[in-house]
């Protein structure tokens, strides 16, 4: 499917670590612009890529995001361990919500998370097992923009 | 309108002394839900909340914001300026609560989308 990678990286992510939440997203974001993707590629898969890392520091145990850039698109890929999502459908309701009063009150929780994700992808899949965890692919295509 | 134009006309609170004041606002958004201002804000927007964690300050440089003011007198958390001085996001704080204050901005010609 996709060409040959020019760029890949991988970057753990700790559940539970609201202090560096973020830090993953605008990364990937500074690495997307250094390799020369335009604009809104790249504001596009920074946000993809935020709301991924929030879930996993929101609801998994620990997770890894995965970026992988090709001339055509930017693909990033999601694995947590964690409890899963038992509803994907219902998850991904704009609204909907199972964060806890405490991520409330810091303004998490708002039920965009995931309905953030397909907005600003042109592939979005998601794969969970109860109590196992979830993965997620995103793809962002770059429409010519080559890196 | 500048921001450092705003702060003066609305006189707001500069917390992040070191971050210029010079960057356009060219609209604004209110909210405290952070997916809320990923999913609706702009770049160039101003962001009025009260939430005062250092997740604001990547929410605003994935967005690309032109700042965030702070309502109802709260003020950031030290972690929060920190991250704000290093990323060069400008935060600003008012006493005013957020419909006082976005009235004024609307008044000075900052309007939403």
């Amino acid at each position: 499917m996709a060409a040959e990678d020019v760029y890949r990286q991988e970057f753990p992510v700790k559940g539970g670590d609201f202090a560096k939440a973020g830090t993953v997203a605008c990364r990937i974001k500074e690495l997307l612009k250094d390799l020369g993707l335009d604009v809104k590629t790249v504001r596009r898969a920074a946000i993809a890529a935020y709301e991924a890392e929030m879930n996993v520091i929101m609801y998994a145990w620990q997770g890894r995001m995965d970026l992988a850039v090709s001339p055509e698109e930017v693909r990033i890929t999601v694995d947590d361990q964690g409890p899963g999502i038992a509803d994907i459908e219902l998850a991904m309701t704009e609204g909907y919500s199972t964060a806890t009063p405490e991520m409330r009150e810091l303004g998490f929780g708002a039920g965009m998370g995931l309905p953030n994700i397909k907005r600003n992808s042109d592939v979005f899949h998601v794969d969970s097992q109860t109590g196992q965890g979830t993965r997620l692919e995103i793809i962002i295509r770059t429409n010519g923009h080559k890196p | 309108m500048k921001l450092s134009d705003l702060a003066t006309r609305l006189d707001l609170k500069v917390y992040t002394a070191g971050t210029p004041l010079e960057r356009p606002v060219l609209g604004g958004y209110a909210s405290d839900l952070l997916s809320d201002v990923i999913g609706h804000g702009r770049k160039d927007d101003l962001w009025v909340t009260m939430q005062i964690h250092p997740n604001i300050v990547a929410v605003a440089v994935l967005k690309e914001l032109a700042g965030i003011v702070l309502v109802n007198g709260r003020e950031p958390a030290p972690e929060t300026l920190q991250q704000a001085e290093r990323e060069g996001v400008p935060v600003l704080g008012t006493r005013l609560g957020a419909f006082e204050l976005v009235g004024r901005l609307y008044g000075l010609g900052v309007k939403g989308s």
